[in-house]
């Protein structure tokens, strides 16, 4: 073995799945001095790639994870270390069938083979199932098992051979060194380790279920707790073993018991996502030495393995008398939000983290977190459901994430919408105004940790005013109220006033605020003091990393305003690119200040009595931040509509909040005000309007050029990504984000349905996919009401022979089609096109 | 044919195991518990013998209320009666738990007959007293033998080999008899799901037995200093071939 190195440029902790793929992947971008650690033994060092059950079944709901599942798949491929087995998911009641449904709409918007099968069907695929038990199920052919440390030997192989790569097994790490930069952020220096110290430019924790005790070692947190998944290994038994091969009959998955059948040559595993949570603390997992079998392969627990061995049974009954070899609580990642947490930690700058991670998308995460290292950003997929950034500190909390994932384990194979709420340890961030919503029947939704009034209880009489319809299926109005259409219709009529206090608020200030704030935006933030500037902030790459908006509020002032979901991922942003000389300060404002949105064309005679100021467009123009007084109330009025309605987002102090709304709700009786929920806000009003949303619309994956946000002119000073913008503006765009209208929403039932905005393929009119010349494939990237129109709106991306007003083309939703129409190719709505409410 | 088995609810072996910090115990942290593998061998060897013969198994254990995991994995794999002793301390010593075994098959067979044979695991994996069996057997006036590792019935005798340098010794036995089993008279089988799902359903019968303490105290648990075996590379292609030759030399491996 090798000398062990005193420096490196990257150090890579972890030898599972990830960690291989991450070296080998960092070999092929260029990276010459990779070095790679792990406490435990190779092949397998004992974490749960070890256990792995290693199939893959690639229809997700969620592109990030199906794009990263299908590369990963490519990936093992060209390995040659995967088998295609095929994979049956069984229903055992019709909920499921539906779901099935959903499943095949996303096989399709991901151009997977799928089809949906009787338990005739099924038995000739699996002939030892019980199809009295099942009654439907939906059939993946290309779902695979892949040999994952075979994959992960090959790729680090691939990286020695290109003499870019140095192994050390059972070397394991005792800390994490950092450094302060110039104005105090640690950034990682060294790792210390029973065989040497290494300094070092960059680290990547790679270390599965041990993650976060990597991190707090560097004062970081990977937010994500070691959890029991339960399996056995039962056999011999007959009708596999007469395979003769490793895999012979396809994968079922019994979705409605969490329970899944795969075989391993003459036995069968069968795993179990059904029993109670269990979770481990990383310090609790016990060392390689005091193992019996593996540090991630603990003893079973058998009692909460008993139901699953019964419903298995139940399934197949030949597994009743197959013997029990091996069963284990199996040791796996999750984290609060179901999703990998991936990227650079906030706290230690060079330090990454490549964490809660399936072997179905190890490669693929390997990969895009490689680029991600290399280019700044990856560019393989839109890693803002993954980034580790998004989450607040609330939910890196211990107790917080065990109880997410207490709740999403049995969830595993559970039938997600895709607004479903969570149900334990809410109430995290609260506006001012929560009381007062809560007493006006406020249904609070969650935005990461932030409480907002979905609709209000309160306007139900409006339902009957405006004639609002109920949906006519369970699914569509699961997460809904006709209640939010009537608020709509209110606020367009009247006035409406919206709780936008979870905007999370960041000040920079200093000498070098507006140069550095003019470096992060597309669009000009050198302006004007009082303008505000609605802009992208784009990657490297020229794609989008955030939409929001800045203010010029003085000569060395400016304050970006954006949304609850993305304050983290945007503060990171800020933290990492602002120069190191001290110019800058950044301050986080978000709980000093809380927001009203008075929208409607009654919201200037609701304000004009509380306040002194003009309110005309003269004294308050469009796009402007005035300083005003409103009910004795120190305000800063903003004249904007995310709703496409005159008004102002109104800015006060947290300690003045109530005040301010209790003036205004005063104010508004004459004027018919009602209080308008986030339902309204972030969606039916902009979908209206077809304002693009953060994280829907605007991806890393599309420039502004392609979502219609590129302004006529290009500022001359220079920004992130300005070379790839200035070469998109040059370029013919491959898609165009269009609003299309649904012309007929009734299916075969006889029933109106409503797209969820869940990624559902826009079709040729012959039922084709429509992918646009990067590969990137028509979808919907929102759905939600428009009632000002009485239309049903979806927004997607076209290539531009599609991207043309009037063109007839299909969405496909839970597997049936419907006709769709292109209502506006590009920017614009198609409510108030003129935008003259805006403007009035 | 009445066969007794008698097991004890052990730290499953096969890992590092760490010492409590007062010396007193095992450290159960991170540890599975099993049956002793040579009691294992002992149920396996009763189910086969009543398989083929008839009868029934009876699994018999003096430990804590959770050694009835280890009585439900007997009966997962075919034993018919279970019975614990339940004691409230991690283990009592040899002579104590022999004078309440005994105690308690003198109850057993009071009320069903004598057992036909009784076995023990040659010794316990984590005290390894190699004590319990010889003592039951005394006070019992059985025959007893240790160290089989095969068992043959005949009409009222039996006849069970032990290994020995060079071969068997064998041993014929009136019954009623007492044998120590040792690991490798049998492959154990797995239990099967059905097996483990009607063995939750089995009935645990308790006895009650309090005895004095034997003689023997225990003052501390040490683990012993872990044996380092040490690699050396020879060399690595046909260069290290004549590092090979010389170490076979050594050995006297090489005619």
């Amino acid at each position: 073995m090798s000398e062990f190195p005193e420096r490196a440029r990257v150090v890579v902790i972890g030898a599972g799945i990830v960690g291989n793929c991450l070296v080998g992947h960092l070999s092929d971008l260029g990276w010459a001095d990779i070095v790679q650690v792990d406490k435990g033994p190779l092949p397998n060092p004992g974490g749960s790639t070890g256990h792995a059950s290693n199939f893959i079944f690639p229809v997700d709901h969620n592109k990030e994870m199906a794009l990263l599942t299908l590369e990963s798949q490519r990936q093992y491929e060209e390995m040659g270390t995967q088998t295609i087995s095929g994979g049956i998911e069984v229903a055992r009641d019709e909920v499921r069938l539906e779901e099935f449904r959903r499943r095949m709409t996303s096989a399709k918007a991901w151009d997977i083979d799928a089809r949906l099968l009787t338990p005739a069907e099924i038995a000739e695929l699996v002939p030892f199932i019980n199809t009295d038990v099942i009654i439907g199920g939906f059939y993946s052919p290309s779902v695979s098992v892949v040999d994952s440390l075979e994959t992960g030997t090959l790729m680090r192989r691939k990286a020695q051979d290109a003499g870019h790569l140095q192994v050390f097994a059972n070397t394991e790490v005792l800390d994490l060194e950092t450094v302060e930069d110039a104005i105090g952020i640690p950034r990682i220096d060294a790792v210390v380790t029973n065989r040497g110290r290494i300094v070092t430019d960059h680290v990547v924790i790679a270390c599965g279920v041990w993650s976060n005790r990597l991190a707090n070692m560097a004062g970081a947190t990977i937010p994500l707790t070691p959890t029991v998944h339960q399996m056995a290994d039962v056999g011999p038994i007959d009708v596999l073993a007469a395979t003769n091969n490793e895999i012979g009959y396809p994968i079922v998955r019994d979705m409605d018991t969490l329970c899944y059948e795969r075989q391993t040559a003459g036995s069968m595993e069968v795993g179990s996502y059904a029993h109670r949570p269990i979770f481990h603390h990383p310090d609790t997992i016990p060392s390689n030495e005091e193992s019996a079998l593996s540090p991630t392969e603990l003893p079973l627990s058998q009692d909460d393995f008993d139901p699953a061995m019964e419903q298995a049974i139940e399934l197949m009954e030949v597994l009743g008398d197959a013997e029990i070899k091996y069963a284990i609580n199996g040791l796996l990642s999750l984290t609060p939000d179901a999703m990998p947490v991936i990227g650079e930690t906030v706290e230690v700058e060079n330090l990454w983290s490549a964490a809660a991670v399936w072997v179905k998308e190890g490669p693929g995460i390997g990969q895009l977190v490689a680029e991600w290292m290399t280019y700044g950003y990856p560019h393989l997929a839109d890693p803002h459901g993954s980034d580790i950034a998004r989450l607040y500190p609330e939910e890196r909390d211990y107790d917080h994430i065990c109880a997410r994932c207490g709740e999403h384990f049995n969830k595993t194979y559970g039938i997600v919408h895709p607004l479903e709420q969570w149900e334990s340890d809410r109430g995290q961030a609260k506006s001012p105004f929560y009381s007062r919503e809560e007493a006006l029947g406020a249904v609070f939704y969650e935005a990461r940790i932030w409480e907002r009034p979905q609709w209000y209880e309160h306007n139900a009489p409006l339902v009957e005013k405006y004639g609002i319809a109920e949906r006519d299926t369970e699914w569509d109005s699961r997460w809904w109220s006709p209640i939010i259409d009537a608020e709509h219709l209110a606020l367009r009529e009247n006035v409406g006033m919206v709780d936008l206090s979870a905007f999370q608020i960041f000040d920079l200030t200093g000498p070098g605020a507006v140069a550095f704030a003019d470096y992060l935006a597309v669009n000009k933030v050198d302006v004007d003091v009082g303008r505000a500037v609605y802009t992208p902030w784009l990657t490297p790459g020229g794609g989008f990393h955030s939409d929001l908006t800045m203010m010029r509020l003085d000569d060395d002032h400016v304050r970006v305003v954006t949304g609850a979901f993305d304050g983290g991922r945007d503060a990171f942003w800020i933290r990492k690119h602002m120069p190191r000389n001290g110019s800058v300060t950044v301050t986080d404002a978000t709980r000093q200040v809380c927001t009203i949105g008075l929208w409607g064309p009654n919201a200037p005679a609701v304000l004009d009595p509380l306040t002194d100021a003009s309110l005309n467009q003269q004294g308050s123009p469009y796009g402007w931040v005035i300083d005003a007084e409103v009910a004795g109330v120190s305000c800063q009025l903003f004249r904007i509509s995310y709703v496409g309605d005159t008004g102002w987002e109104i800015y006060t102090s947290w300690e003045d909040g109530s005040t301010l709304w209790d003036a205004l709700w005063e104010a508004g009786q004459a004027h018919s005000i009602v209080p308008v929920g986030i339902g309204v806000y972030g969606l039916t009003g902009r979908m209206e309007k077809s304002y693009r949303l953060m994280g829907a619309e605007l991806e890393s994956e599309y420039n502004p050029v392609e979502a219609g946000l590129a302004r006529p002119r290009v500022k001359a000073a220079n920004f992130i990504g300005k070379e790839a913008y200035l070469e998109a503006r040059e370029a013919e765009p491959a898609a165009v984000l269009c609003t299309l209208t649904v012309e007929d929403n009734t299916d075969s039932q006889g029933r109106r349905r409503f797209m969820q905005g869940g990624n559902e393929p826009i079709l040729t009119p012959d039922g084709e996919r429509i992918v646009d010349a990067h590969g990137r494939v028509s979808r919907v990237t929102t759905a939600g009401g428009a009632p000002s129109v009485d239309a049903y709106v979806l927004m997607a991306y076209l290539p531009p022979e599609y991207a043309v007003v009037g063109t007839d083309l299909l969405v496909m939703y839970m597997n049936e089609t419907f006709p769709v129409k292109v209502a506006v190719a590009g920017p614009g709505g198609i409510f108030d096109p003129a935008d003259s409410r805006m403007k009035s | 044919m009445q066969i007794l088995v008698c097991v004890k609810r052990v730290p499953a072996p096969g890992a590092r195991i760490n010492v409590t910090e007062d010396g007193q115990g095992v450290d159960a942290a991170h540890l599975g518990f099993t049956t002793s593998p040579h009691e294992e061998c002992a149920v396996e060897e009763a189910v086969r013998i009543t398989e083929a013969r008839g009868g029934e198994v009876t699994v018999l254990t003096l430990g804590p209320p959770e050694a009835e995991e280890q009585l439900r994995y007997a009966a997962s794999v075919g034993a018919h009666r279970l019975v614990l002793i339940p004691i409230e301390d991690v283990d009592w010593d040899p002579q104590r738990t022999a004078a309440a075994l005994t105690e308690a098959i003198g109850g057993l067979e009071a009320a069903d007959g004598a057992f036909d044979l009784i076995l023990f695991g040659n010794e316990s994996a984590d005290a390894g007293g190699f004590q319990v069996g010889v003592r039951v057997a005394h006070v019992l006036d059985r025959p007893i033998v240790n160290g089989i590792k095969s068992i043959e019935v005949g009409e009222n005798t039996l006849s069970a080999r032990r290994e020995i340098d060079g071969g068997f010794e064998v041993y014929e036995l009136p019954m009623p008899a007492a044998l120590g089993v040792k690991e490798g008279i049998n492959l154990p089988r797995y239990p099967t799901m059905k097996g483990r799902l009607a063995s939750k359903k089995a009935e645990v019968g308790e006895v009650a037995v309090d005895t004095p303490d034997g003689g023997q105290t225990r003052l501390r648990l040490y683990r012993p200093e872990e044996q380092v075996s040490e690699t050396v590379i020879l060399g690595t292609g046909p260069d290290a071939a004549g590092a090979v030759v010389d170490l076979f030399e050594e050995l006297g491996v090489l005619p």
